[in-house]
């Protein structure tokens, strides 16, 4: 009896080996480097057989990502991604170590010491990225060697009446910042491995920075954008950037790679972080052997010349430089070179928290608002709030007795009101009723109820690395006291409510009026066109808002945006927009009006159609005038197709996280940030804080939940 | 009486006013059609909303984008997005429409406060419920799947499709049906013969708002997916916009190649819009 069952389990299994193996690799590499490691995979496949499924991921959204698939089971085999992330990927239990095929002795000193954790080594290292400076040869420059011959050659090479510069590089970014502050010798941990930001190394540096740009011997705000159009214009003769530059630079440009100066002051090199991008295979694997041998073979042999020659790497295998080709290219052996000087960037926990607080100070500092000496206790003090201690871990009985209590108490209640009458009396239709409703309710139960309740409560726990501690209400009472940070920082929740509030209120203000005015224009009966102008008029409501956003940030651009182009042309200078939190603020809500009036004016235009025009000329017999008209007629017809309208736009509005987080994304450090963006931050930018992130939500809720019965109050009155 | 006439400066006015809104209003998309069309990948500095050169290079790279197995990758992507959008609709309204109709005519224990979570749910912020979801769909076995996407797109836009239908129905009037009912209708055909055909604006504006809603959902599909040959569109576009630098050019291409399949739906039903939008609600 058993046989028949017996030959079916078996020649399914063999059907599931007969299917050929495959493997998940997941990079965030883009142009040549992607193209390269396609290639590096089609040779894997052709050596063993095993299939290789890439996936291409934007590098910013690549490690969350992974932190979410691969606990859950959906992620890769093998992930490519730079080593700084180590340390979190092995709290998360994501990484697993390498196996005995990682022979540490062939490949550069730096880049293995970086894969290694508590005696054990993870990935394989592929290539390393550091800062470099590049140099036009056509300017006739020889490399400097100290900062004092940099700033001779800078001030001859730059002409600021003509907007030429001497240097540039993206001054805002810590990343570059840092060869500048560790050669003033700058220590970013102390002796314990805390974070350090209030040394006179960051004072010095910033100010060193800082009149360089008061000089302008390089642009302010530079963006990669800007940092390569002006160096294939030959607008700047010198750039401080890292190996994939060499891929922006305009064929005809000759142009060489030198290391970093030294700073004259102290004597010191600029020493640059040095990246290390390794393959790593995951925890979850289900072919670890298999995905072993991927993750090697990326790293070493012909993998490495493919990624060197066609993606433009700086191997970290020793084996490739001893290449024909790799030795001819100079521009490799240059980044070696600079390569040996560097440090290989912390893979500890505490550099990651660097990042976002030393970008707030360089920007503070740069766009003029903070001095120098004040950078490092803005940085300090952003520091100390970001990372906020676990508070203690308490029980969850009395919690679970209050609710079930709350449950009863709510169930009885219920239960006597419905007395009297029989069910059947009361809900004669019930059967058919909630037959319709059923599927619907399946749907949302499990979608939407389920997640809203997981969301409520994870409000009460604590989350790090991957585990839940129950802590109570104390996230609550973290955020409503301001714990870490004044009132009037942009981190504390009261900050963010007002600036929430101001921009629901200014974003609203402006829908309904734009929207009812265009809407009265063109409601007049005579107005030929006038189905072009709506047309014409409700087209941003069309336009996916995430396009609209990423669109707007290109028309604010300082240096090539053209609202700025529009305002010189008026004789304006240019302006920073996301520099203070004013022009930033009204950027968001410009681009938020432009999106938003159509839907009112679409509205309005329904209401407006509905209201008798009988009523108009009698008040004209009357001899209304047309403000008497609109303020006796017209506002009070539109009130009961306005009122819903307004509340879901407040709505809509209030929760409106695309056009904050895409176009000002929180700048001037973090002042404009609405509650949601301010809730995503904490979850997904800042040690993934889901508990933290989930009571700023429960807030957000709250908040709204109030408006609703406001709300619903005015609409009553409107029944009534 | 109606026959009212105008200045002509007054008429005048209106149009240049018009006009003037028209042309502020399109300056931007003017502004992206001017990037997806000009040589560059780069923005510019200029006022000029129209391109100095013209190339259609990037539409090119765009649409005809492979992935290393020489896969049409843009024809996929388009096919999942649509399948996708499509499917949600059809979920979404079908869903949308029995229940709205239940909470209009019958009465159920639960009706009220049913009404009132709904509502309730949409205050939270979607970006949290994502956490929750995750775990939900690996236990659904919906993970990385278009069906999966299909179901949180299609029950994340209930709330609003049931609200607005339920607003819609309320203003159709009960003798109508009952009518029906005395010639001997069954309530099947009540729903599908008499009630549906007069709410046809408002089935138009949710199924346009359902449509539009999966159309251009990024975040959870680019969470939720992990397969390039099933990404949505807007995924795909998020390829070209990278924290280090963003290729302009095809970002601008892209997004006019999205953004035209929903501004004809739009324009094609920007007849229902008016009414759809607001009969519901003026019932007062």
């Amino acid at each position: 009896m058993r046989s028949p069952w017996v030959a079916l389990v078996l020649l399914a299994s063999t059907l599931s080996f007969a299917a050929p193996p495959s493997l998940k690799l997941w990079h965030g590499y883009r142009g040549g480097e992607e193209q390269a490691i396609e290639q590096a995979a089609k040779a894997f496949t052709a050596a063993t057989g095993t299939q290789v499924e890439i996936l291409a991921v934007p590098y910013d959204a690549l490690s969350s990502k992974l932190t979410s698939a691969i606990p859950h089971e959906a992620g890769p085999d093998v992930f490519i991604f730079a080593h700084e992330r180590l340390r979190q990927f092995h709290r998360m239990k994501i990484v697993a170590p390498s196996g005995p095929g990682l022979e540490p002795s062939k490949y550069l000193k730096p880049a293995v010491d970086a894969l290694e954790l508590d005696g054990k080594f993870y990935g394989y290292p592929l290539s390393i990225k550091c800062l470099a400076l590049f140099m036009r040869d056509d300017r006739g420059l020889t490399a400097p060697t100290t900062t004092d011959a940099l700033e001779a050659q800078l001030t001859a090479a730059s002409n600021p009446a003509k907007n030429e510069f001497g240097l540039a590089y993206e001054a805002g970014d810590f990343y570059f910042h840092a060869p500048i502050l560790f050669g003033f010798g700058g220590q970013l941990f102390d002796a314990q491995g805390r974070a350090q930001f209030e040394t006179p190394a960051m004072e010095k540096s910033l100010a060193w920075v800082k009149s360089l740009q008061d000089r302008h011997l390089m642009p302010q705000e530079a963006s990669g954008a800007l940092v390569k159009t002006l160096f294939n214009e030959n607008r700047t003769a010198m750039v401080i950037s890292g190996p994939w530059f060499t891929g922006e630079i305009d064929p005809g440009v000759k142009y060489s790679i030198h290391p970093l100066p030294m700073v004259s002051e102290t004597g010191l090199p600029m020493a640059p972080f040095l990246g290390v991008e390794a393959a790593f295979v995951s925890s979850r694997t289900t072919q670890p052997e298999a995905a072993e041998a991927l993750a090697k073979f990326l790293a070493v042999g012909d993998a490495t010349v493919m990624r060197v020659i066609t993606g433009r790497q700086i191997p970290a295998e020793l084996a490739a430089y001893e290449n024909e080709a790799v030795a001819k290219d100079t521009m490799i052996s240059a980044f070696r070179a600079v390569a040996e000087r560097g440090t290989a960037t912390p893979n500890t926990l505490e550099m990651a928290r660097v990042w976002e607080p030393m970008k707030l100070a360089l920007r503070a500092v740069l766009q003029g608002g903070v001095s120098p000496h004040d950078g490092g206790p803005l940085a300090g003090r952003r520091y100390r709030a970001l990372n906020r201690e676990a508070p203690p871990t308490t029980s969850p009985v009395p919690y679970v007795v209050v609710l079930v209590l709350g449950l009863v108490a709510l169930v009885t209640w219920q239960s006597r009101k419905a007395k009297g009458k029989s069910f059947k009396q009361r809900y004669p239709e019930a059967g058919r009723g909630l037959a319709y409703v059923a599927p619907a309710a399946a749907g949302l139960a499990v979608l939407v109820v389920v997640p809203f309740v997981i969301g409520l409560s994870l409000s009460l726990f604590h989350h790090e690395a991957g585990e839940y501690s129950f802590v109570g209400l104390a996230n609550f009472t973290d955020i409503l006291t301001s714990k870490g940070y004044r009132i009037t920082e942009p981190l504390s929740f009261y900050f963010t409510l007002v600036v929430t509030l101001l921009w629901t209120l200014a974003n609203v203000v402006l829908h309904v009026s734009i929207g009812l005015f265009l809407a009265i224009l063109l409601k007049e009966p005579l107005l030929k066109l006038r189905g072009v102008y709506r047309v014409l008029l409700i087209v941003p409501w069309a336009v996916p808002n995430y396009i609209t956003a990423m669109m707007w940030k290109g028309m604010f651009h300082r240096q090539f945006g053209a609202i700025n182009a529009i305002l010189g042309m008026f004789g304006i200078e240019p302006v920073s927009w996301f520099a203070q939190w004013s022009t930033a603020f009204a950027a968001n809500v410009i681009t938020n009006t432009w999106l938003g009036f159509p839907f009112m004016m679409v509205v309005s235009l329904g209401a407006l159609q509905s209201i008798p025009t009988d009523l108009y000329e009698a008040a004209e017999v009357d001899g209304a005038s047309k403000w008497t008209q609109f303020r006796r007629i017209t506002l009070p017809l539109l009130r009961p197709a306005l009122l819903p309208a307004i509340i879901l736009g407040s709505v809509w509005t209030f929760n409106m996280f695309n056009i904050i987080y895409l176009v000002s994304g929180g700048e001037p450090g973090g002042g404009t940030d609405i509650l949601v963006s301010e809730a995503f931050r904490w979850a997904f930018q800042r040690n993934e804080q889901y508990g933290f992130a989930a009571a700023y939500s429960v807030l957000i809720f709250f908040v709204l939940f109030a408006w609703s019965q406001v709300t619903k109050r005015l609409s009553g009155e409107e029944q009534a | 009486m109606s026959a009212r006439t105008m200045p002509r400066w007054k008429m005048f006015a209106l149009h240049a006013g018009l006009s003037l809104t028209c042309a502020v209003t399109l300056y931007p998309v003017l502004w992206v059609v001017k990037l997806a069309l000009s040589p560059t990948q780069t923005l510019s500095m200029s006022a000029n909303p129209f391109p100095e050169a013209i190339t259609l290079d990037h539409f090119r790279d765009v649409l005809g984008s492979t992935d290393s197995q020489g896969r049409w990758l843009f024809g996929r992507q388009l096919l999942s997005s649509l399948v996708v959008s499509g499917a949600t609709t059809l979920v979404g309204l079908s869903l949308a429409v029995t229940a709205a109709y239940s909470l209009s005519r019958f009465r159920f224990p639960g009706k009220q406060s049913g009404m009132q979570l709904l509502l309730v749910t949409q205050m939270f912020p979607a970006t949290l419920m994502m956490v929750p979801l995750y775990s939900i769909l690996q236990w659904l076995g919906l993970l990385d799947s278009l069906g999966g996407l299909v179901l949180v797109y299609a029950t994340s836009s209930l709330p609003f499709c049931v609200w607005m239908l339920k607003g819609y129905f309320d203003t159709i009037p009960r003798e109508l049906e009952e009518a029906a009912i005395m010639d001997g209708a069954t309530p099947g055909q009540v729903f599908w013969k008499v009630v549906l055909p007069l709410a046809r604006p408002a089935l138009a504006v949710t199924a346009l708002f359902s449509f539009m809603q999966a159309w251009n959902e990024f975040i959870l599909a680019a969470t939720l997916l992990n397969d390039a040959t099933r990404f949505t569109l807007p995924v795909a576009l998020q390829r070209y916009v990278g924290e280090y630098k963003t290729e302009w050019g095809h970002f601008a291409a892209g997004a006019l190649i999205i953004s035209a399949p929903v501004m004809a739906l739009f324009f094609a039903l920007q007849k229902f819009l008016v009414g759809g939008l607001t009969a519901g609600a003026v019932k007062g």
